[in-house]
């Protein structure tokens, strides 16, 4: 097991640095200087423009500039933003309301979304089925801004059920209707990916043996098919609590709420590099860290698989 | 695979324990084993799906639907005579739709630019049916590619070609698109398909790299390699056939996700841009008047979620067709 994550985590060395490489390149070395832009419309004055470039590394070589970051990181140090703030500062304003955000999205989705899944599974082609597979791709297919406005219009505007635009962020009663917008999509893969999943292992043979013990229905259901079909299930979570995260993007937008995806989304606009940079450095550890989690749940849910 | 499963099937039907019975499902068996025993000429893969298919109404409905898209990207003077972008702001201002007056301009009403809705909207389908499509055909050659080479060299290949994999997976469609297109100040309809297609081509490689591991096993390519077949012959005629199955599904459902980044992209103001039209510009500019027009943003929606919908209902339907574990 230790060695398992040892080595699990040198893996992520390569993927790591390779991910933040890439977003970095496309930040700095694409059209568009961020320098300028401080100016706005006004004209640059070439000896500040200089001065500035130099304060913030930007006339040194690419390569140099990703060395200085990467190494800056390691002593925690994620830079300034062009605006004079350190990153770190700016993160940690956006990212407590982001991670609240998304776990209240997460939990949503694990509980309602499973259990629709198992629900359907079980009772495949009745009628709770057929309406919640109608349902779901419906919630595929529409994209979530449309969702989101959807939302906002009807209880926000027309009956006038909740505020149109998130007050205070960190407030979670507030924060319940845009994280149920953010998750309805990963909602509706969740109760599909169950619903399949169980459909299938239904007619697996350790469940005729299981039945044919005589094990009650709860024990046959909740413990010999439940642990069964929910690896495939754990796995999408585990990759989708990062995407929860980045793709808060337009939900953000939509309910105003000063999280992650609204800093990440103006610092892209503005050419904001070193902002954007940082924020997609955390997203990707995210990712990393809870796709290693899910290949150590594997061993949790499926004996058959050990990790020497 | 096929020749074991009508046996499957009988002790499927027998093994269903009474606390168990899933009437349906058990019908369902039946009638498939039926279908396998009643068949006197052994059927392709391509012929059992093309039977199955035909017998879906998921299938017609979603192929229906696409049809009348298709037509209305590629010909939309057949659906209507308005120009889309003659506006005229002091008649018709957000005027409200007028439900009765079929294929007519007003009868989706006009936007804040007096536009015609409904002639924005029909001819806003070439944009984003032009973008999904591209999108899909970029993707599936160059992540087929990566994923074929990966999984049939293995080794060192695979270890590079993984790694790369992994790292683009590590950014997410929306994010990286937003990013790479950020840097482009004129944008039309193939720099967004660029900018997805950069980030979209994971999934399809990591499909295609296992079909390919499972498939290269297989006896008919020792065989095809006895008889002096090249590399190359081997993946593009033997192996190639048998792994676009999952290819084909995968890609399908993937076209609807990215005609809904395309418009979420446009949507953000970093995707395509006025004069193009399109249901993603249309509904961002509607943004702001949902309160007083609320038509305005939800007739371009509908129409987007519909062409989603046709997209994900086809890859569904192809999915159940190819994948016999499922019906």
């Amino acid at each position: 097991m230790g060695r398992f994550v040892a080595r699990r985590l040198l893996q992520m060395i390569p993927v790591f640095i390779g991910t933040t490489l890439l977003i970095f390149l496309m930040v700095y070395s694409l059209p568009g200087d961020p320098v300028k832009s401080l100016f706005g419309p006004k004209a640059a004055d070439p000896a500040t423009v200089e001065r500035l470039r130099h304060q913030y590394g930007l006339d040194k070589p690419l390569l140099e500039q990703y060395w200085n970051y990467l190494s800056g990181l390691f002593k925690g140090d994620f830079g300034q933003s062009f605006t004079g703030r350190p990153v770190a500062d700016l993160m940690a304003e956006a990212f407590p309301v982001t991670i609240r955000l998304a776990l209240l999205a997460f939990a949503f989705e694990v509980v309602v979304g499973v259990a629709l899944g198992v629900l359907t599974g079980l009772k495949r082609g009745k009628f709770l089925d057929q309406i919640v597979l109608v349902l779901t791709l419906v919630v595929i297919s529409i994209p979530v801004f449309v969702i989101g406005y959807v939302t906002q219009f009807l209880l926000g505007l027309k009956w006038k059920v909740i505020t149109p635009t998130v007050q205070d962020s960190m407030n979670l009663g507030q924060l319940m209707i845009p994280a149920i917008v953010l998750a309805a999509l990963s909602l509706a893969y969740v109760t599909r990916l169950t619903r399949t999943t169980v459909g299938e292992n239904l007619r697996a043979d350790y469940m005729r043996t299981a039945v044919a013990k005589g094990l009650p229905r709860k024990r046959v259901i909740g413990v010999h098919l439940m642990r069964n079909s929910l690896i495939p299930v754990v796995t999408f979570l585990g990759t989708d609590l990062g995407m929860l995260m980045g793709g808060a993007i337009v939900t953000e937008g939509i309910f105003n709420i000063q999280g992650v995806g609204n800093t990440l989304f103006r610092s892209i606009q503005t050419s904001e590099g070193p902002t954007v940079v940082g924020i997609v450095t955390v997203l990707v550890l995210v990712y990393l860290v809870s796709s290693l989690v899910v290949d150590l749940l594997y061993a949790v849910l499926d004996p058959r698989i050990r990790y020497a | 695979m096929p020749e074991n499963k009508p046996q499957q099937v009988a002790s499927a039907s027998v093994s269903v324990d009474a606390s168990l019975t899933d009437v349906a499902a058990v019908a369902e068996l039946a009638s498939l084993a039926d279908k396998k025993e009643s068949g006197s000429k052994p059927r392709s893969l391509g012929q059992d799906a093309w039977r199955e298919l035909r017998g879906s109404w998921l299938f017609w409905a979603s192929g229906v639907l696409l049809i009348l898209f298709v037509v209305m990207a590629a010909f939309p003077t057949l659906f209507t005579d308005v120009d889309p972008r003659q506006a005229d702001l002091r008649g018709h201002y957000l005027a409200p739709p007028n439900w009765s007056h079929f294929f007519q301009g007003d009868w989706f009403g006009y936007n804040g630019q007096g536009q015609s809705v409904y002639a924005r909207t029909v001819h806003g389908a070439r944009a984003s049916i032009i973008v999904g499509v591209c999108v899909t055909i970029a993707v599936t050659v160059f992540g087929g590619l990566v994923g074929m080479l990966a999984g049939y060299f293995g080794g060192w290949v695979d270890g590079v070609l993984s790694r790369v994999t992994d790292i683009f997976f590590g950014i997410p469609l929306l994010l990286g698109g937003l990013t790479l297109l950020q840097a482009f100040t004129h944008r039309t309809v193939w720099t967004v398909t660029l900018g997805l297609a950069t980030f979209g081509w994971m999934q399809i490689a990591r499909v295609m790299r296992g079909a390919v591991i499972t498939q290269k096993q297989a006896d008919f390519v020792t065989a095809a390699r006895a008889l002096g077949a090249g590399t190359g012959r081997i993946l593009f005629r033997h192996i190639l056939p048998n792994v676009l199955g999952p290819v084909i599904v995968v890609a399908t459902i993937a076209l609807g996700g990215y005609i809904s980044t395309e418009a979420t992209l446009s949507y953000l103001g970093i995707g395509l841009q006025d004069p193009v039209v399109s249901w993603g510009v249309d509904i961002s500019a509607a943004q702001s008047q949902l309160r007083d027009a609320p038509h305005v943003l939800l007739v371009p929606a509908t129409f987007l979620s519909l062409t989603v919908l046709a997209f994900i209902l086809l890859g569904d339907a192809v999915r159940d067709a190819l994948d016999p574990k499922l019906r």
